[in-house]
């Protein structure tokens, strides 16, 4: 197990914080985040200014004021136990920084939660512990786990869970939302910057949480849609074993179960098929297509000994092809 | 339950010498186990607390020993969410919410109010017993499978994880009964139990802040109660109300959640606010600034806290609205709280400060907690939360305030009421070395965390991208650091116990009732209820203070 995980460390894969201009934050790449860094800078600045204020004043007090030994009996000076002109300074200046804030942190939400009506929808799915996303091809559709998306548009992200709860998180578009089973969320953005930047899943579902990474790809004007033709394309020719393959990474399949021999979450796929396996209930079964098939449509029908029955089911998200490519590749596994 | 008096009169002490008190009056384990005296209900709490907070801490520092580079440096994935959610379990439910209120609170609430005890001996010690059960039931889940979903025990992966939780849930249900019960209890002590002439304004804040806390712990309480026995239903019985699989709802289980969770931040935090209220007037030998806003500020945070429990849910799907009603009210948190911290600050102006170890730890908690509550108007920015939100920044936030705060305070009260509960002296050199170690190591281990958590770095993660190491690694850093503070101060406490010098009845000069009665005091605290005639931190300049006994006497 931990040579795999070393493995998934070492993924060329593994997206890469662009380097940002900000002390604080990564690099800003998305409209989403106009209101939101500068609020962000000034409440640095009014932070700032209030510590030091106060690590000021305590120092000076503990210096000026400080008693010479309890021996000496010393009886703090008199002084004003109020004094309405300061309380109501110090009242009524954090109450006006407060109302300002809130405004402008309203504004940044509300920019935030209404995505443009012009803009170009893309579903997001969050399975334990992997994202895939959906693009619509000129004939059906493609899933890949990277987020590919163009310059200087808007981005509806619909985004649904199959398990648990997630969220999808895009530092550089300073946006977040959760992934809820049973219901869609979304979220939007418009990116202004071509590059690549990492996606988390911010939300803690379990083992794999703090490997459920992605990456966005912001392609320059132009070449989003020769990328897209040219993925469908790709994705539309591949049958058989070598589309098992592509769907085993780009569908999760390799977050839980290996093809090297080890049991991970699930069982290995290595010399998987026609293996005698014994099931959770004790009754033996021979893996065989239409097992392959069930477990993909209905996991926990039949699932084995030793193993949780925690596979989400892939009703829906795979193809008649698709299938028979991931029990082709299965069978190539030996 | 029988009424206090009738108890304490029926058996008040005859034959006892003039040095009897409450740890000489008794002897044996059954007078202790079976003790309906508040001061030694007190010390098995703080005892238990003190050795909850160990293993938290313990576990705190298995955690940062794993984030010391990215991947496995100690331990599996599985192991790692284990041993972050019994750190937060424990440091939670076993250790921040009874810490100040059930075991400092015990042994000075009824010294705070000339009382002989509180006003259900009985149901206080049932209370302790809870803890304990509730404890062992969250060592079960422990030593078993340990739970693996996050202090918040989230639906519906808590109701599906193969991990022990319901043990876990049960344990935080019973410490949950514990805390209403102490509650409770405070409340008929604090209206019942005053002496002649306490009014409420001449009540000490650390009386307002148990109260307000009290308060809190009795009306959200039970709703976290329902909310894990729900969350058991659905697990054992596969009763649909939180997982969308079974028909419920996830998002329920949130609103649930945070509507007990959020008040408890408070349960968590007033009671220090009191502590910090009773410690800077006595070591600046001078009246408090703005006793009355204080005061009434608990009570005011106390009930705006049950009105803000959305903000933790900016990122759920929660509608705009909802979202925008929940943010305004937290602006109005931050407004009463920034006051607080100009009032104690203030009462130092023109005192006459002495640096000792409670004073450091409540100057330590005043800059520290200045951060933690800046850090929080930051959150409550709902534009700026949705970047923060479930990132190191909110671990960071919540440790300035929890950690920095409420354990800052904690240990401050410990070093003010030791000499006063235990009738020993501690070493004053290696009490404010520990205070200083705290308090770097506490800004080494969380400020990092701002910066990864503003950088983008999620919360609750095994594993992490390499350009975060750097930071990861200093905050480590920090946590050995406090580790080594908290072991110096248990030391020095410890030698304390054995042989520290006989404290005098007021060593800091302290004009609240605790200190006009003997250190250790007696087994019924005061003969006759003090009568009071001032408020509570009136008449500093009628004290002097006696080298030869190493304490302050009334003038003559």
């Amino acid at each position: 197990m931990t040579l795999h995980l070393l493995a998934l460390l070492a993924e060329p894969q593994l997206p890469k914080l662009a380097p940002s201009d900000s002390f604080w934050l990564p690099v800003d790449a998305s409209v989403t985040s106009r209101n939101i860094d500068w609020v962000w800078d000034f409440m640095i600045w009014v932070s700032l200014l209030v510590t030091i204020g106060v690590f000021v004043a305590i120092f000076h007090f503990i210096t000026k004021y400080k008693a010479k030994s309890r021996a000496a009996n010393e009886i703090a000076e008199k002084s004003a136990e109020h004094n309405t002109a300061l309380e109501i300074t110090w009242s009524v200046l954090p109450l006006f920084v407060c109302i300002a804030l809130f405004v402008w942190g309203f504004k940044g939400f509300v920019d935030l939660r209404t995505p443009p009506k012009e803009a170009m929808e893309l579903h997001a799915n969050a399975q334990k512990w992997k994202w895939t996303f959906d693009y619509k091809c000129a004939t059906g559709g493609m899933t890949d786990d990277t987020l590919h998306v163009p310059i200087d548009r808007p981005v509806r992200m619909l985004i649904s869970s199959v398990d648990v709860l997630h969220a999808l998180y895009i530092p550089s578009f300073r946006t977040k939302m959760d992934a809820v089973p049973g219901r869609y969320t979304d979220l939007w953005f418009q990116a202004t910057k071509a590059g690549d930047y990492p996606i988390f899943c911010a939300e803690y579902c379990g083992t794999s949480h703090s490997d459920m990474l992605s990456h966005v790809v912001v392609h320059p004007a132009g070449q989003y849609e020769t990328w897209l033709k040219g993925a469908c394309e790709k994705a539309d020719s591949m049958v058989g074993p070598e589309r098992g393959k592509k769907l085993y990474s780009q569908q999760g399949c390799e977050t839980c179960h290996t093809i090297d021999g080890t049991p991970k979450i699930g069982p290995s796929w290595k010399g998987l098929f026609g293996k005698m396996e014994m099931m959770a209930d004790g009754t033996p079964y021979k893996v065989d297509e239409n097992y392959l098939r069930e477990s993909m449509m209905d996991p926990t029908a039949k699932v084995v000994q030793g193993f949780a029955p925690s596979m989400p089911t892939y009703k829906g998200k795979l193809s008649d092809k698709d299938i028979d490519g991931l029990i082709e590749f299965i069978k190539t596994l030996k | 339950m029988a009424s206090p008096t009738t108890t304490a009169d029926a058996a008040i002490p005859e034959k006892k010498g003039a040095d009897d008190n409450y740890l000489t009056h008794d002897k044996g384990f059954a007078s202790w186990a079976f003790t309906l005296d508040h001061k030694r209900i007190g010390v098995m709490y703080l005892a238990s607390v003190l050795s909850a907070f160990a293993l938290g801490g313990v576990f705190a520092l298995l955690v940062r020993t794993e984030l010391w580079s990215p991947g496995r440096t100690i331990m599996e994935h599985d192991t790692y969410n284990q041993m972050f959610t019994l750190h937060g379990a424990i440091m939670v439910f076993l250790v921040i919410i009874p810490g100040i209120p059930a075991a400092l609170g015990n042994i000075i609430l009824p010294l705070h109010l000339g009382a002989k005890d509180v006003a259900f001996p009985k149901l206080n010690l049932a209370s302790y017993y809870l803890w304990i059960i509730g404890c062992l039931c969250m060592l079960g889940s422990l030593v078993t499978n340990a739970v693996d979903t996050g202090w918040t025990f989230y639906a519906p992966y808590s109701t599906t994880t193969q991990t022990n939780v319901i043990p876990a849930a049960m344990g935080a249900f019973i410490l949950g009964f514990s805390s209403i019960f102490t509650g409770l209890n405070f409340i008929v002590t604090i209206h019942k139990l005053r002496p002649p002439g306490m009014t409420f304004f001449r009540m000490p804040l650390f009386v307002w802040a148990l109260y307000s806390t009290a308060l809190i712990q009795v009306l959200a309480t039970p709703v976290i109660g329902i909310t894990l026995l729900m969350m058991i239903v659905e697990r054992v019985f596969g009763l649909g109300i939180f997982d969308p699989s079974l028909g419920g709802d996830p998002v329920l289980f949130q609103h649930f959640f945070w509507f007990y969770s959020h008040p408890a931040v408070y349960i968590m935090i007033v009671p220090a606010f009191g502590v910090v209220s009773e410690i800077i007037p006595v070591f600046s030998r001078k009246r408090l600034f703005g006793y009355q806003f204080i005061a009434i500020s608990s009570l005011a945070i106390a009930f705006l806290g049950f009105l803000v429990w959305g903000h933790h849910m900016f990122t759920s799907g929660q509608s705009v609205l909802a979202g925008t009603i929940f943010s305004a009210i937290t602006f109005l948190i931050a407004i009463p709280t920034a006051i607080k911290i100009f009032n104690w600050v203030s009462t130092m102006y023109k005192g006459r400060i002495h640096l000792d170890t409670p004073m450091l730890y409540a100057l330590a908690f005043l800059w520290v907690f200045t951060i933690g509550g800046l850090t929080g108007v930051f959150l409550a920015v709902m534009g700026v939360d949705i970047h923060l939100h479930d990132t190191y920044f909110v671990v960071a936030h919540f440790h300035y305030v929890m950690m920095g705060g409420a354990i800052t305070a904690f240990l401050g009260g410990l070093h003010y009421w030791f000499p006063k509960a235990f009738g020993k002296m501690y070493d004053e050199k290696t009490g404010r070395i520990g205070a200083l170690i705290v308090f770097v190591g506490l800004n080494l281990t969380f400020f990092p965390q701002f910066i990864l958590g503003s950088r983008g770095m999620p919360r609750r993660y095994y594993n992490y991208l390499p350009e975060f190491q750097g930071l990861h690694q200093l905050s480590t850093i920090g946590a050995f650091t406090l580790g080594i503070g908290f072991l110096l101060t248990a030391i020095s406490l410890g030698r304390a116990l054995k042989n520290g010098k006989p404290a005098p009845k007021n060593p800091w000069g302290g004009v609240t009732l605790e200190w006009t009665t003997t250190s250790p005091p007696p087994y019924y605290n005061f003969h006759t209820p003090p009568p009071v005639t001032a408020g509570p931190y009136d008449g500093y300049e009628n004290l002097v203070y006696d080298e030869k006994i190493g304490g302050y006497v009334a003038k003559t």
